[in-house]
């Protein structure tokens, strides 16, 4: 079923874009384009089938690696900070969440 | 030393500086006055005093009796990488003026190895693109026709070795960023196995396919530079955990029974029927057989295999890599770094409307349809689904890899296109990346190797394709190519 300027709107409001009016007509008309080449993989029959979120579990197991729980990074805080659009006190400032 | 010092690929330019002929100083000098001259719009920053400062010390230690192929010679990075001593943008509005506090993996050991960065090269918005036109700071123009794209998303690096402007470049390949430029532009890149070089400090756009490689003029000077940039990682979640390889002794390794007129006697090199459809242009079908044909002259045999879900990687691909980025790229929020909008009524609209302002139009398309195909109701039926034929398409690599030692085809449907040429259409966009994206699904090496000139004078690449962890043949075999052909001495007219 193609996206209705709802669905876009929906879609848009979760990914936490502000589109305009033409921004979404000129969306939903090109995610519609592109799910018109989707369709074909709703034939292909993959019950049982693991699905591959990392290419090399194609040939073995891959185990997450954990290390131990220690301070290994230096202090970049400041350097860190000055990418901050606004900051104050060594804090990152962000308009007022609650009352 | 009076030779043109940027035609020198990176290993004579290393043997240059070892012997003496001329400094890292020198080379330096030569390369930034060519590189502050660029009119593709490859380079976004052009680090004079930072380079200077980098090819003294790599004199200094040269005279301190340190050696090293890459010692001196100057490189470029994709501005996907962060970097310390530069801006990084990622190609994106959204980063201006974004100072990284530290170098990612890959930009630190190719420092450690000597190298002398120029500076960094224009790329894709996020490495979202095939055509380098998605970037902020305008299009990349292809050295062989200023009119025509250069490939991308890597198409600042490509540009930049194709008109010698530097020797190799760093690029990443997600579903043919290394590999498309580089067919584009007549120069040589390699995409290595998932896993083998570090993604720490590269610009996340998809996780699971993002990979790190070089492109230089020579498969030689890539085995150089991917022996340095390459090796397990402690800071990448993903990186391989093995020694660290030397895959310029792995490129010169003798196959067994092979002779001096016969290097790759016993190389057997699958041909996908799905990659010479009867739609491919003909130039490119063209000069890619032929490659194949000299291939078959140094021993190779050519043996005929199928990748039946070559067509479904386009819709694979293009559910699995936006998911991965809409999930990657909610960290661009205007709070931490990046741009903020001016005026917002409270923090949800301060979001919105600075994503909205700083992000184009094809990162937010991806954005877009990442966040729907993870969303509730519609996980299962296309995300789900999407990783399930991608277990099917890794198999069918290892299904051909029962017949064959090597994958070959074109990189591309047809030759760079005419900037503009694509309109708005995204999705005829992506049906030309059909080549390229089955192996970056699979995770497996793949390389472009110079293959001649097709229509309008325009390089054609020729793909190929390893099992994991193969780059040893890759190299190898693009090598012998390389040692019987001159392809690869092709170069645009300055």
């Amino acid at each position: 079923m193609p996206l209705s300027l709802e669905d876009v709107n929906r879609i848009a409001r979760l990914a936490r874009l502000e589109l305009s009016p033409e921004e979404q007509r000129a969306m939903q008309s090109s995610i519609n384009d592109f799910f018109q080449i989707v369709e074909q993989m709703s034939a292909v029959d993959t019950s049982g089938l693991e699905p591959l979120h990392t290419p090399l579990s194609a040939i073995g197991e891959v185990a997450l690696r954990l290390r131990p729980d220690a301070v290994t990074e230096t202090d970049q805080r400041e350097r860190n900070m000055a990418n901050a659009p606004a900051a104050e006190d060594g804090l990152f400032l962000v308009p007022q969440v609650i009352e | 030393m009076t030779a043109a010092l940027h035609t020198l690929g990176v290993a004579e330019l290393g043997k240059a500086i070892a012997s003496g002929l001329t400094s890292s100083v020198e080379a330096t000098q030569a390369l930034l006055a060519r590189a502050k001259a660029d009119t593709l719009n490859a380079f976004l920053v052009v680090d004079e005093a930072g380079a200077l400062a980098a090819a003294k010390a790599a004199d200094a230690r040269r005279a301190a009796g340190e050696a090293g192929p890459l010692l001196g010679v100057p490189v470029a990075h994709k501005d996907i990488f962060v970097t310390e001593d530069t801006p990084t943008t990622a190609g994106s509005r959204i980063l201006e003026g974004y100072r990284s506090p530290f170098d990612a993996t890959v930009v630190a050991r190719l420092k450690a190895a000597g190298t002398v960065s120029l500076g960094k090269l224009n790329c894709d918005e996020f490495a979202m693109g095939s055509a380098n036109e998605n970037s902020a700071f305008g299009p990349v123009r292809n050295p062989w026709d200023a009119t025509r794209v250069p490939g991308g998303s890597s198409g600042g690096s490509a540009a930049a070795v194709a008109a010698q402007l530097v020797p190799a470049a760093t690029g990443t390949d997600t579903g043919g960023s290394i590999r498309q430029p580089a067919g584009f532009t007549g120069v040589t890149g390699i995409k290595p196995t998932y896993g083998v070089c570090s993604r720490f400090g590269m610009i996340a756009f998809a996780s699971s396919l993002d990979q790190a490689g070089p492109l230089a003029r020579t498969a030689e000077d890539c085995a150089l530079l991917l022996s340095a940039m390459s090796g397990f990682d402690e800071r990448d979640s993903t990186s391989v955990q093995k020694p660290p390889q030397d895959f310029h002794a792995q490129m010169l390794a003798a196959r067994t029974g092979a002779s001096a007129a016969r290097p790759l006697e016993g190389l057997r090199i699958g041909l996908p029927k799905e990659f010479f459809p009867a739609a491919l242009a003909a130039d490119v079908g063209g000069r890619v057989r032929a490659a194949l044909a000299e291939m078959e002259k140094l021993g190779a045999t050519l043996v005929d295999v199928s990748l039946p879900r070559t067509e479904l990687s386009i819709p694979v691909y293009y559910i699995i890599a936006p998911a991965e980025a809409s999930s990657n790229l909610s960290r661009y929020d205007g709070v931490r770094y990046g741009h903020r909008a001016a005026k917002f009524a409270d923090l949800a609209d301060m979001y919105r409307k600075s994503r909205a302002e700083a992000f184009g139009p094809e990162v937010k398309r991806r954005i877009m349809i990442g966040t729907y195909v993870l969303s509730h109701g519609y996980y299962d039926a296309y995300y789900l689904q999407a990783q399930k034929i991608r277990r099917m398409i890794a198999d069918d690599f290892q299904a051909c890899f029962q017949q064959c030692d090597l994958i070959a085809g074109p990189i591309a449907p047809t030759v760079a296109w005419k900037i503009g040429e694509q309109g708005d259409d995204p999705v005829k966009a992506y049906l030309a990346d059909i080549f390229t994206l089955p192996g970056s699904l699979a995770g497996l090496p793949g390389m472009s190797v110079p293959a001649g000139l097709g229509e309008g004078g325009m390089p054609v690449g020729l793909q190929l394709l390893g099992n994991y962890f193969a780059e040893g043949t890759l190299l190898h075999a693009a090598h012998h190519l390389q040692l019987a052909t001159d392809f690869h001495t092709l170069r645009p007219a300055a």
